[in-house]
Parts: C-alpha cells; sequence; structure tokens
C-alpha cells in the first residue's frame, strides 16, 4: 500500500503568497516568450552566472574527519555537469536554466510518524544546525565520479528535532514541484515530483547528511538549491535535490528511477562495482577530470563505515 | 511514368561535391576546435564519444534520404552524392568506435569484451559499425561492376545498419529517450517511403528496370 503524502509544496490554505513569490512569477510569466525560444535555442538562455553571481559564503563552518583524499573537482566542473532534470535532461541544463529555481523563500516540512511535526524555514537550516564541510565522493549510476566539497549537517540532527516514534521505519524525501517555475516539469520525464527515501538507520548514519552548501558558500541552483541530501555511499540519484518535505514512514516509500524502471534502479541503490546495471558495467568509473577509468569501489570507498547495515543482505538482490 | 538513365544519373552542377564534402567534415572540425580551445564540457571524452555518434546516425539516414529525395524531386543528382554521403556515415562511425576503444576504454579489452558480450546496446552499435565495413570496401566503381546483382543485395544491408544504429542510441538513454525517437521516426518515415517505392515498382513495370535501379 502507498501512503499518500500531501505535497510539501501545496500551500496550506492559510498561507497567501508572499510578495517575493509572485512577482517572481510575473517576472516569469513576462519571459515566457522568451523561455520558449531559450528552451529551443540553449545559447539565448539566461546562464546561472546570471542569477547568482555572488553566492553568500556560509557562517561557521567546520572541517570534519569526513574528507577524501583525492583531488576536489572544480567548482566550475561539479556547477555545469549536473543531473537534475528538473531543469533539463542534458547534463549542462541545469548550469543553463538555472536561474528558472528560486531558493528563496523556502520552507522544509518535516512530518509523518513523529512528535514533533515541523515546518522549518530554509534560513533556520542555514543557522540553526552545526555546519561541517564534508569531501564526499560522487558516483554517478551512469559511470562517472566527482569529488566534491559540501557543506552541511547531519541528517539525523534534523530527525532528532522532530522526535521520531518507533514506527517511523523509513524516511520519505520529495523534491520541489512546480512546473511553473521548472522548465524540465513541463515534460512527464519522470513522474514528479521527484521522491527519494532511506530506511532508517541508512538516514540516521553520521555519512549521510543534508548539504545547504558547496566549496563553503551557499548551494548553486543547480546542485539542488537551497538543501539536497547526500548519501556518498549510494548512486547519485538517491541524494535528492531541492527538498521540500521530509516524510516518516512506516513502509518502503516510492522513490522516482525505481518506478521508472525496478529492474534498473533498485530502492537501496549501494554503489557496488559487482552488480552491474543491467545495460552497463559499474565496475569501473570516469572520474570527471580524469582520463583513465578507475575501479569503482565497494559502498563508493565508505564500506568500512556502512557495510554493517546491510549485513546479510544478498546485494544482488537487494540493489 | 519512365525513366531514361539520363534522368536517373543526373548530372551535378559543378562544384556541388566540394561543397558537400567540406560541409561533411564541419562536425569534425567544430569538434576539433571545440576541443583546442577546452569546450567540450566537464566529461570532454563523452562529449566526443556523442557527437561522433549522433553524426554518424546523421549521415546514415541523410545517405538513405537520397532514393527517396529522387523519386520525390525527380532529379538523379542526388545519387551522385550517395557513395560520398554514405562513406562519411562510416568516417564518424569508426571514430565513434575508436573514442571509445581509446579514449574511453583506452584499450581495456578484457573490460570491452564484457561490455560488448553483456550489454546490448553496445553489441549492436558494434554489429552496426562491423556491417558497415564491407559496404564501405565495396563502395568503388570497380567493386560495383564486379559484384553486379550481388553489390545490390549486399548494400541493402544498410536498413538494417540503420535499425541497429537507431537501437543502440534508445538504449542507452536513462529516461528522456525524446531525441532518439525522433531518429527512430525519420528511420521509419525513410523505410516507409522505399517500402512504398518497391511496391509500387514491382506492380507497375518489369524487374529488368527494377535491376539497373543502383
Amino acid at each position: 500500500m502507498l501512503i499518500r503524502i500531501p505535497r510539501g509544496s501545496d500551500p496550506n490554505s492559510s498561507e497567501i503568497t508572499p510578495e517575493q513569490v509572485w512577482r517572481q512569477r510575473r517576472r516569469f510569466v513576462e519571459a515566457m516568450g522568451l523561455a520558449g525560444i531559450a528552451l529551443a535555442t540553449p545559447g539565448l538562455a539566461r546562464t546561472a552566472a546570471d542569477c547568482q553571481k555572488a553566492l553568500p559564503r556560509l557562517k561557521g563552518v567546520k572541517p570534519s574527519r569526513w574528507k577524501v583524499n583525492e583531488p576536489i573537482n572544480s567548482f566550475r566542473d561539479i556547477t555545469h555537469y549536473n543531473n537534475f532534470y528538473e531543469l533539463g535532461t542534458d547534463k549542462r541544463d541545469p548550469a543553463r536554466f538555472a536561474c528558472h529555481l528560486e531558493p528563496r523563500p523556502w520552507t522544509v516540512v518535516v512530518d509523518g510518524l513523529c512528535e514533533r511535526p515541523t515546518r522549518f524555514d530554509i534560513d533556520e537550516l542555514l543557522t540553526g544546525f552545526p555546519l561541517e564541510e564534508r569531501i564526499y565522493r560522487l558516483r554517478c549510476v551512469e559511470a562517472w565520479s566527482m569529488v566534491i566539497p559540501w557543506v552541511g549537517f547531519p541528517l539525523s540532527l534534523l530527525l532528532d528535532r522532530v522526535k521520531p516514534l518507533s514506527s517511523a521505519k523509513f524516511v520519505a524525501f520529495e523534491s520541489i514541484y512546480d512546473p511553473k517555475m521548472l522548465p524540465g516539469q513541463r515534460r512527464r520525464v519522470l513522474d514528479w515530483p521527484y521522491r527519494e527515501g532511506l530506511r532508517m538507520d541508512e538516514a540516521r548514519h553520521p555519512l549521510a547528511i543534508l548539504a545547504v552548501g558547496l566549496y563553503g558558500k551557499e548551494l548553486p541552483r543547480q546542485n539542488g538549491a537551497p538543501v539536497r541530501l547526500v548519501v556518498p555511499w549510494k548512486y547519485g540519484f538517491k541524494s535528492i535535490k531541492s527538498i521540500v518535505r521530509i516524510s516518516l514512514v512506516e513502509k518502503q516509500p516510492p522513490t522516482t528511477w525505481n518506478r521508472i524502471a525496478p529492474d534498473e534502479y533498485g530502492f537501496y541503490a549501494n554503489v557496488n562495482p559487482q552488480v552491474d546495471h543491467p545495460r552497463w558495467s559499474q565496475k569501473k568509473e570516469r572520474r570527471i577530470g580524469e582520463f583513465l577509468r578507475r575501479e569503482t569501489l565497494m559502498f563508493n570507498g565508505y564500506e568500512e563505515e556502512v557495510a554493517s547495515l546491510y549485513r546479510g543482505m544478498d546485494l544482488n538482490r537487494w540493489y | 511514368m519512365a525513366e531514361s538513365p539520363a534522368h536517373r544519373t543526373g548530372g551535378l552542377p559543378r562544384g556541388v561535391k566540394p561543397v558537400v564534402f567540406v560541409t561533411a567534415l564541419l562536425p569534425l572540425l567544430w569538434l576539433l576546435y571545440r576541443a583546442l580551445w577546452g569546450d567540450l564540457g566537464a566529461n570532454p571524452i563523452e562529449e566526443i564519444i556523442h557527437q561522433t555518434g549522433l553524426w554518424g546516425l546523421r549521415l546514415l539516414l541523410i545517405t538513405l534520404a537520397l532514393t527517396p529525395l529522387r523519386r520525390l524531386s525527380g532529379w538523379g543528382g542526388w545519387l551522385r552524392l550517395r557513395r560520398m554521403l554514405g562513406l562519411f556515415a562510416f568516417f564518424y562511425a569508426t571514430l565513434h568506435l575508436l573514442s571509445w576503444v581509446v579514449l574511453d576504454q583506452f584499450f581495456d579489452w578484457p573490460m570491452m569484451g564484457e561490455e560488448i558480450v553483456k550489454h546490448p546496446y553496445i553489441t549492436v552499435g558494434l554489429l552496426a559499425w562491423l556491417m558497415l565495413v564491407p559496404l564501405a570496401v565495396t563502395s568503388t566503381q570497380g567493386m560495383m561492376r564486379r559484384l553486379g546483382r550481388r553489390w545490390k543485395q549486399l548494400h541493402s544491408l544498410v536498413y538494417l545498419i540503420a535499425v541497429l544504429a537507431v537501437l543502440h542510441f534508445v538504449w542507452l538513454v536513462k529516461a528522456d529517450v525524446r531525441e532518439p525517437l525522433i531518429y527512430l521516426a525519420l528511420l521509419a518515415l525513410l523505410l516507409l517511403l522505399r517500402l512504398d517505392y518497391r511496391l509500387g515498382a514491382r506492380l507497375s513495370s518489369s524487374r529488368s528496370r527494377y535491376s539497373t535501379q543502383r
């Protein structure tokens, strides 16, 4: 049985549209004519540089012990090679259409099986939690990878705030849904909104973070501003972007790629060189910026930390 | 409507062939230019593989479009470009394969072997290229004469190759199949036009005319 969760982007009846939002919508409608052309001829589109020239630097970011000892990918590569279908399916699209995503104002609803369901304003998330730099590998299911200096905080800290009930076994995540704003959502390439999920013990693992920044600054829009999940031992598609809702649930929640192609994308989606994608090998990967392919590491190199979560599980079956 | 030999082979105005030749090289020159300026994005190898593959497929479809074009326009000059454009399709397909072998896999033969055997989109892609080889080898005037009627049989492989090439594209895409489906639709249209033509030709005239058509 599927648990029907109202979308985080559904307005409460008590809310009226804030001025900033309707102004931005008006601007958007005015730009509609151009937007249509821009979609067809990317060269005409406003680029990410136009709307995020100076991303604010995050304050009080502490280093952490979680840092990969491998060369970090450039800001340019991290922000111009993205899978974020809400902004288009070409990897250059998210940077091209980044300005269509407006990360303020932004609320993240945390609800479901917990004592204290809470709506967090994005600025509460930026200031109310201890921000750390986490330099993680990111391994895409498409067999490429990067090393990325995220800024964020453990997801478990957010979960603690709402006090999950013991009946909560899974955490369900939902991305923004706003086809008027996000050009990619005007086509049903995916079953919008994008959804992801973790088992409770995975969500509580210290490596699982909510990222709000990159390279010490606020998260660029094309990387899932203003807040996204990062679970470095899983394929990149698990690390859902631009989150508006986090729900504690009893049953394994439906997840986007799994619903599209259950034989290709499992719920767990742990990085595993021994289990191929049905259409391509997962043994090796191209690290962006390198020529020779690297061997893909079990759990993306985080085996020591996370293998115990899956003890006794047949990873061929639960891919 | 009876076709005279002159009508079929048609004259091509001087200078058309060199222009087409240079035009068909432009995608490669553009790719090299972008590579020189570091404008191939974060994953240049992927971009090179993608672009060479795309142009191989496009030129293959353009080559297949020439016969229907002749029929629709009544101008035989189109066929004069067929060999050159077909060879360009092979040229880009070969660059595509070489980029995979050299840039992507860097001669990792066991890995490539595994990919070819286990992953159908690679299998059909390689098959398509392998079948292009004999067509390229027998594309000369001399080979055409030597093989006679069998030349035509051999070269009808191009339909199968085009189907495999499009499949190769469709199967590698994750979710947004819009682009490969456009190519599939174009190919279906081209094949339908030919089917229509062949049936018409068979019904309305003798086999001799059919067999002299190249």
